[in-house]
């Protein structure tokens, strides 16, 4: 897309005045972006510290640190809900979103600036609840929720009386209050604030992806929010929705759940197909390949992600019929993915690349993503998956695309956009590293897991017989490699807003032509006063 | 920045504080409700804190959109279009919230546990009785709304408030059927998954009803002080839509548990 006159101001003194003022009451999409990078990368910083402790006491078999059993489930459970809802979700739809939707159209703002600001100030009091639900009565008459993040009943019904489970419930309930409200005001502004000649077949895809996700979101979330009340009204009012006893259906939990879940890995992958598709164009100097195919194969993934949802359930008992549709069902959005792997071959192929970091990220992604998927695709066969359901395999397979794939894009957003967020320049030399010990270490902790589950080893047990600790080993040490990693990220971070690089505009050159590099690095208060023109 | 460097009709919102405080307000609801769920001191207290703290948050908030469409003209065309979107949004997440409790009902009616529904042993109300006056009240209320929509538009404030008035009086009556249908069911709310549903499905539109009559209520009082123009009156729109969804859902509720389930 080539653009015109975008009105650039370089002063940001309209900025309002005080701490309070500016964050707590803000009403700037840039601000609230950076609110949600934060602390989504807080989130994910608490998450990756539980994934290292459990790692650590999976390392050799028998118990290494954990006292109980208790423990264990707990942080496998707030592993989970941190890492997709208070990590991948904030950064990489809202953060990213927020940052770059407006600027990417040409608009002055959010729709509803106001209301953007509400569905971040939910989500710090959504983690407090979270983690709150850590320290009281839970599991057992243990503290915590130790159920898993899929929060099946019975275990999370009746079965265990504190306060905890409520305190989770309640969590999801803001959580989810706030996804709703942030996708209404992304859909919003995608439709209506577009600037001149930005038609919907012209927007860079990046924001097709954030149109498509909030769609799951908001038609998704719902569900899970009603799944929930239930559950809700089971553990403390009397209702029997989910309990055999009353007449009701554990099963339907299930339902409800995976209705919502199956999306939400969508929402969490998305945003992140949406940042590489920019990111290869830019670095191949080519305008994406296939351009309508991308947009309309993430429309289509987002379809048929609403009609998959019970081959998360295959060993449930339903009938073989069923099994046989989801089964199909599944294995077809390996077609639209397809089109996405294969057009970013496409776009690479003749162009003048450069091998910048951003494109090692996303080139990275490619490749493990489509390891991730190929795995899908055999556990997609419920035939497979009566012997593989809830083995490492499973583990290892949704890691590949959601901590190489959701993952590796917030990393390729970070180093693509950093220069355009704070206006300096991070550390090459530093950033590979990042991206070596990344690459190494999570490749190291989630490909052995496919051995691990194959041999039988089943998930969410803090211990294992002893013919399972090799591959155990190799993954405990890939998983401190990865945190080592994480240090240097942080390093790298420090060390960029330190030197104080000024970074240019446009630091990617012509490849870069979407109109966030049209102002200034970082960009003003309010841009876009004056609306571009897009030809 | 000063209103002439901006050459767009776009709102650009003032910082406010109501979204903090709104998010402050959930959390003090939230701790407040399952301390009150397992009986634990401060519970009440807490629950109506942090409801009370919702509430103010509404009304200050909307206090503050009302005066900038009505008084300072922030409400552009672009900006009503945009409000458009994010009504017919929310109102399709709604759709979704209550698929999930028709999931529930149709999930158990459809496979009842012991082979018939409704279960042994519940006696259910009679659709053509009250379900089917209160049925012709949420209609007839939403001809009334459209009969104030209408007025508007043709900029006669008299229809306007005399339609309102009939629907809220329409919806309260609506309500007050509901109560008394409720205080006379042969089942509890606790009695198995056919009271279950049926609670969970008519109480969670029950609130929709109390909400839509509420918000027809603001719109009401707004009308009488003079607020909205023929070319300009998105909040009464907004208040209507959500009625006529509030009155599809009715249908489906009537259709599907009160005559097929019965």
């Amino acid at each position: 897309m080539s653009t015109t006159a975008a009105h650039v101001d370089d002063h940001g003194h309209d900025a309002p005045h005080g701490f309070v003022r500016r964050w707590l009451y803000s009403t700037n999409h840039k601000d609230i972006g950076t609110m949600y990078i934060v602390f989504g990368g807080l989130g994910g910083i608490v998450g990756l510290l539980m994934s290292i402790y459990m790692r650590m006491e999976l390392q050799a078999p028998g118990l290494q640190y954990m006292t109980d059993g208790n423990v264990w489930n707990v942080l496998v459970t707030a592993h989970g809900l941190i890492m997709v809802f208070f990590f991948v979700m904030p950064v990489v739809i809202s953060g990213f979103g927020n940052w770059f939707v407006p600027l990417m159209i040409g608009a002055p703002d959010m729709a509803f600036p106001r209301m953007n600001n509400i569905s971040f100030w939910l989500m710090p009091p959504a983690l407090l609840l979270l983690v709150t639900s850590m320290f009281v009565e839970g599991t057992g008459g243990a503290p915590g929720v130790g159920v898993g993040w899929t929060i099946y009943p019975p275990l999370s019904g009746g079965l265990q009386t504190g306060m905890a489970m409520d305190l989770a419930i309640l969590s999801l309930h803001l959580a989810g209050a706030s996804s709703i409200l942030g996708a209404a005001n992304f859909i919003t502004t995608i439709f209506n604030m577009r600037a001149p000649g930005m038609t919907l077949h012209k927007m860079p895809l990046f924001v097709w992806s954030v149109l498509v996700t909030a769609f799951l979101l908001l038609l998704a979330v719902p569900v899970l929010a009603g799944a929930i009340t239930m559950l809700l009204t089971d553990r403390n009012f009397g209702t029997a929705f989910f309990d055999p006893a009353g007449g009701g259906d554990p099963v339907l939990f299930l339902h409800l759940f995976w209705f919502f879940g199956h999306p939400e890995v969508y929402i969490m992958i998305l945003p992140a197909f949406g940042i590489v598709s920019q990111i290869v164009s830019t670095f191949s100097r080519k305008p994406v390949f296939g351009y309508l195919g991308m947009a309309y194969a993430m429309v289509a993934i987002g379809f048929v992600g609403f009609i998959v949802w019970a081959h998360h359930m295959y060993t449930v008992g339903l009938h073989v019929d069923t099994r046989a549709y989801f089964t199909a069902a599944t294995m077809v959005i390996a077609v639209p993915t397809g089109v996405k792997i294969f057009s970013w071959i496409a776009t690479m192929w003749g162009g003048s690349i450069e091998f910048r970091l951003p494109l090692m990220w996303a080139l990275a992604l490619i490749i493990l993503f489509t390891i991730g998927g190929v795995t899908g695709v055999v556990l997609a066969n419920a035939g497979i998956d009566m012997t593989l359901h809830n083995t490492y395999f499973v583990i290892g397979h949704f890691h590949y695309v959601l901590s190489m794939g959701a993952l590796f894009g917030i990393f390729a957003g970070i180093y693509y956009w950093f220069p355009k967020m704070t206006g300096y320049n991070y550390s090459d030399k530093l950033g590979k590293l990042h991206f070596w010990l990344t690459f190494i270490g999570v490749n190291l902790t989630f490909f052995p897991m496919h051995f691990s589950g194959l041999a039988g080893m089943p998930r969410r047990y803090i211990d294992y017989p002893d013919a399972f600790e090799g591959w155990n080993f190799v993954s405990s040490i890939g998983s401190y490699v990865s945190g080592i990693a994480s240090l240097v990220f942080l390093f790298v971070v420090w060390e960029a807003f330190t030197a104080k690089r000024k970074a240019e505009d446009n630091p990617w050159g012509e490849g870069a032509d979407t109109l966030e590099w049209s102002v200034s690095s970082p960009p003003p208060f309010h841009t876009f006063n004056e609306l571009p023109k897009v030809n | 920045m000063s209103a002439q460097d901006v050459k767009h009709t776009y709102h650009l919102v003032e910082p406010s504080p109501w979204p903090a405080v709104g998010a402050f307000a959930a959390l003090t609801t939230a701790f407040g409700a399952v301390l009150y769920m397992h009986e634990k001191p401060f519970g009440v207290v807490l629950l109506i804190v942090g409801f009370l703290l919702v509430l103010g948050t509404m009304f200050f908030w909307w206090r503050d959109v009302v005066r900038e469409a009505e008084h300072q003209n922030h409400h552009s065309l672009v900006v009503q279009i945009g409000l458009r979107y994010g009504m017919m949004l929310f109102i399709s997440s709604e759709v979704m919230f209550f698929a999930a409790f028709f999931w529930a009902y149709f999930d158990a009616s459809l496979y009842p546990d012991g082979g018939v529904w409704p279960p042994e042993g519940i006696k259910t109300f009679d659709p053509w009785d009250i379900p089917l006056i209160n049925t012709l009240i949420l209609l007839t209320s939403s001809c009334t709304v459209t009969w104030a929509h209408h007025g508007i538009i043709a900029g006669n404030r008299d229809a306007l408030i005399k339609g309102l008035t009939a629907t809220v009086v329409l919806g309260a009556i609506f309500t007050g059927f509901q109560v008394y249908e409720y205080d006379h069911a042969a089942f509890g709310f606790t009695d198995g998954i056919y009271a279950s549903t049926f609670y969970m499905a008519t109480g969670f539109h029950g609130f929709h009803v109390l909400v839509g009559t509420l918000f027809l209520l603001v719109c009401l009082i707004r009308a009488r002080a003079g607020h909205f123009k023929p070319e300009q009156h998105f909040g009464l729109e907004a208040a209507a839509w959500y009625w006529h969804f509030v009155d599809v859902v009715w249908i489906f509720l009537f259709a599907c548990i009160y005559v097929w389930g019965q």
